[in-house]
């Protein structure tokens, strides 16, 4: 007979759940996070590195200034910017490598979760080079602008799109003294930011002159107005307990634990995710928000490739098209953080004994696992209709988050 | 003074949507020429033949058996039950009657290969409402049926296996202990399949309520097949006017009650449970002897027309045959399901939303190469 039938999913999983392949499993998945753990131990707080690093730029600044002779006022106010620059683009440069890592993962547990192999080849080890070939890919491909197009319209459609949202991460605390910058009003920085985007997605649908597309622009507009307000409001409660709009602040007023009594032994971190009720209200509405806000299944309707054909970005090609990727995967990454920082305590450890490990190992680890998070909403559900869509929001998760706001309001009071 | 109260409507301009023959919800190449009014459907106007290829014509110009090749091209997610009724009708007009044993062997896969049509079926509806992962999970197992069929045939797509007067050949060593294999799988998967879009919130939201056919509306638009069960009609070839081994089988139909789009996908992911209880019987009730009924080399059937008809994945397949006693067929004409099925969506669609016509559409479960011949 021509059939191998070994390979069928039966036969194949009989062997995947003996003991000898969960064994190897957990050794692997231990040895990865034990190997993370050193890592993350060895480097310590990155921000530490913060101070001296601006102190060094400043003092060389005044120092080849002076050759010069220039004002020292001058040429410290030239350090300063030259630091500034240095911090913008290294989270830039973060932000926008992203993708390509969180691509491959995606890629990955979509494919475990669909019983498949995903990437393989590329690079060697689990096809974790193949998005940057992808990447090369979609640097070299032909930039098309339909004739139908508004040609400026579709052409600054992209840039609109991507760089508020690469913007929006300037006030993001990625673990102790580190963010780029320490904005009072962070909290409205980001969902001001955030909420600009839309305009570049309603450009592409409008500037690409197609049908589908235009019903994408517009769809993509109502959702993501309608979903700034539940995600917005969400996180009203976290602000009164934190009494402040600074994320580091807010990061700061999480860094406790709960202790038993009598023994004083700590077992719950202060999170705001942990609160009662209120917590897990206004994580919930903040989750489903994010993903509607980040265009993801159940809520991609703007893009919805089997009704719209991809919608807003159909007539996109090539780098064009790549920038609303990276886009949605910089979307992504700032709700994680957002959530990790407003909910999860930021840099913060679980537990007092495991303060150890650096604040932004601890950050890391939680973006990444609200970032599976997303993932596993994404391969799991099918997609909402519109309506349904608008009357989620309107009906449900807004009302909760005036309710939430209430009973923040007399958590606090008594 | 009620019309003062009532607001006139907001003005706004139709446009007018081409779905297809290019779009990736449309199972082929069909094209739906929408007219919306933002996204409420006004008219639609379905528009075949983008996949016509004359295989009724040019079976006029091939002999007997080389139709039941064809037969393969038409719907060509389950091509062994397009192969039966041309095989079906042929036998008529000659008069032979296919051995027992090659009866049962046609039931058990003609129903394998309902399984795997339903298989793609619930995974392409499941992307047309943007959950991709059911649909490599049916692929999972339609491989697996495609690896039978490739094993009993050599085929696994087109397979040629029912032949004028029989089958190809016998079952190949170890084939039932195989089937039965799958057939334990599906078993334990269909629960899955279940708990991860049939009962899907989400799942339900879209299709419970949506693209609604009663049974009069059912019955006059000539729907057959899970489609018209699902409006609450039961009625099924199978049991109606039993072909083949059919009548030896026990099985159940699956009816649906409001012929909602979740009814017409209900019944399908049900009727695959069905499929696999037929299987399990045919295999267990295998006649002996031979596969091949005594036929001559060279078909010249007598003067006279005959029809046959089989219970499709999609419905009703009915093939008509007229011979005018010489080599080829004088002429053929398909029934196909997929064509009367198609036509209802001229009025399921109206007053939908665009999102739900992907999942209208696809609930109707189309095949446009048997659609359009």
């Amino acid at each position: 007979m021509i059939l191998d039938e070994r390979f069928w999913p039966d036969a194949v999983w009989k062997g995947r759940w003996s003991l000898p392949r969960y064994r190897n499993g957990a050794l692997w998945i231990a040895g990865i996070a034990l190997g993370a753990a050193a890592l993350g131990a060895a480097v310590g707080e990155v921000g530490r590195f913060g101070s001296p690093a601006q102190h060094w730029i400043v003092r060389h600044c005044v120092a080849y200034g002076g050759l010069l002779g220039l004002a020292p006022g001058l040429t410290t106010s030239a350090g300063d910017l030259l630091w500034i620059l240095v911090k913008t683009g290294l989270v830039i440069t973060v932000v926008s490598a992203s993708p390509v890592f969180l691509v491959w993962w995606e890629r990955k547990i979509s494919a475990h979760m669909q019983s498949r192999f995903g990437p393989m080849v590329c690079g060697g080890f689990h096809g974790w080079l193949q998005c940057v070939a992808d990447g090369v890919k979609l640097l070299l491909k032909e930039n098309i602008t339909p004739d139908a197009a508004d040609p400026w319209t579709h052409r600054l459609a992209p840039a609109v799109a991507v760089v508020p949202a690469l913007l929006a991460f300037a006030p993001v605390s990625f673990g102790r003294e580190l963010s780029a910058a320490d904005l009072d009003v962070g909290t409205l920085y980001v969902f001001a930011l955030a909420g600009v985007s839309v305009l570049g997605l309603m450009m592409a649908g409008w500037g690409s002159g197609n049908k589908y597309s235009l019903l994408g622009g517009l769809r993509s507009t109502a959702q993501m107005v309608s979903y700034e307000l539940p995600r917005s409001f969400s996180v009203v409660p976290v602000l009164m307990f934190a009494g402040t709009l600074d994320l580091t602040g807010i990061v700061e007023a999480q860094a406790d634990w709960w202790t038993l009594p009598l023994t004083g032994i700590a077992f719950l971190p202060r999170w705001f995710v942990f609160y009662p009720v209120v917590g897990q209200l206004a994580f919930a509405i903040f989750l489903i928000a994010s993903v509607a806000e980040t265009n993801r299944v159940p809520f991609d309707l703007p893009e919805a490739e089997s009704e719209l054909v991809s919608g807003f970005h159909t007539e996109y090609s090539g780098i064009k098209f790549s920038l609303f990727f990276m886009a949605e995967y910089a979307y992504v990454l700032l709700a994680s953080c957002l959530a990790a920082a407003f909910f999860l305590g930021g840099g913060g450890a679980p537990l007092p004994w495991l303060t150890f490990l650096p604040s932004w190992w601890w950050f890391l680890a939680k973006v990444l696992v609200m970032v599976f998070l997303f993932m596993w909403f994404r391969w799991t559900f099918p997609r909402l209709r519109v309506d349904r869509l608008m009357d989620l929001n309107w009906k449900f998760l807004l009302p909760w988050c005036f309710a939430n706001i209430a009973f923040a309001g007399l958590a606090l009071m008594f | 003074m009620p019309e003062l109260l009532a607001s006139p409507p907001l003005p706004s301009d139709r446009m007018f949507i081409n779905l297809g023959p290019q779009h990736p919800s449309t199972h082929g190449v069909l094209r739906v020429g929408l007219t919306v009014e933002g996204e409420f459907i006004v008219k639609a106007e379905p528009d075949v033949g983008y996949l016509h290829r004359g295989i009724e014509k040019l079976c006029e110009s091939r002999t007997y058996p080389q139709c039941v090749v064809l037969a393969d091209r038409l719907d060509y997610v389950s091509a062994m039950t397009n192969e039966l009724p041309f095989c079906l009708a042929a036998e008529t007009l000659l008069g032979v009657e296919a051995p027992e044993r090659a009866q049962d062997l046609r039931v058990i896969v003609c129903e394998l290969n309902r399984i795997a049509s339903h298989l793609l079926f619930f995974g392409t509806y499941g992307i047309d409402l943007g959950a991709f992962t059911p649909f490599l999970h049916a692929f999972r197992e339609r491989e697996m049926v495609l690896d039978l069929f490739e094993a009993l045939c050599g085929g696994r797509l087109t397979y040629n296996y029912i032949r004028i007067g029989g089958v190809m050949k016998d079952l190949p060593e170890g084939w039932g202990d195989l089937c039965r294999r799958f057939l334990t799988h599906l078993g334990e998967r269909l629960p899955e399949y279940d708990e991860l879009l049939s009962f899907n919130p989400i799942f339900l939201d879209r299709t419970r309520e949506v693209g609604l056919l009663d049974r009069r509306a059912a019955v006059s638009w000539g729907m057959t097949g899970p489609n018209l069960r699902a409006s609450g009609v039961d009625y099924d070839l199978r049991k109606a006017a039993p072909y083949c081994g059919y009548g030896k089988v026990a099985f159940d139909t699956a009816v649906g009650k409001r012929g909602s789009c979740w009814d017409r996908y209900y019944c399908r992911v049900r009727e695959m449970a069905q499929s696999a209880r037929i299987v399990e019987q045919a295999l267990g009730g295998l006649a002996a002897g031979p596969v091949m009924a005594k036929v001559p080399k060279v078909l010249k059937p007598p003067p006279g027309e005959a029809y046959a008809h089989v219970e499709a994945s999609r419905g009703e397949l009915g093939v008509y045959m007229v011979s005018d006693g010489g080599a080829s067929p004088a002429r053929v004409h398909v029934r196909a399901p997929s064509f009367l099925n198609l036509q209802v969506l001229g009025e399921l669609l109206v007053g939908a939303r665009i999102a739900d016509v992907v999942a209208i559409l696809g609930s109707v479960d189309i095949v446009l190469g048997e659609c359009d011949r």
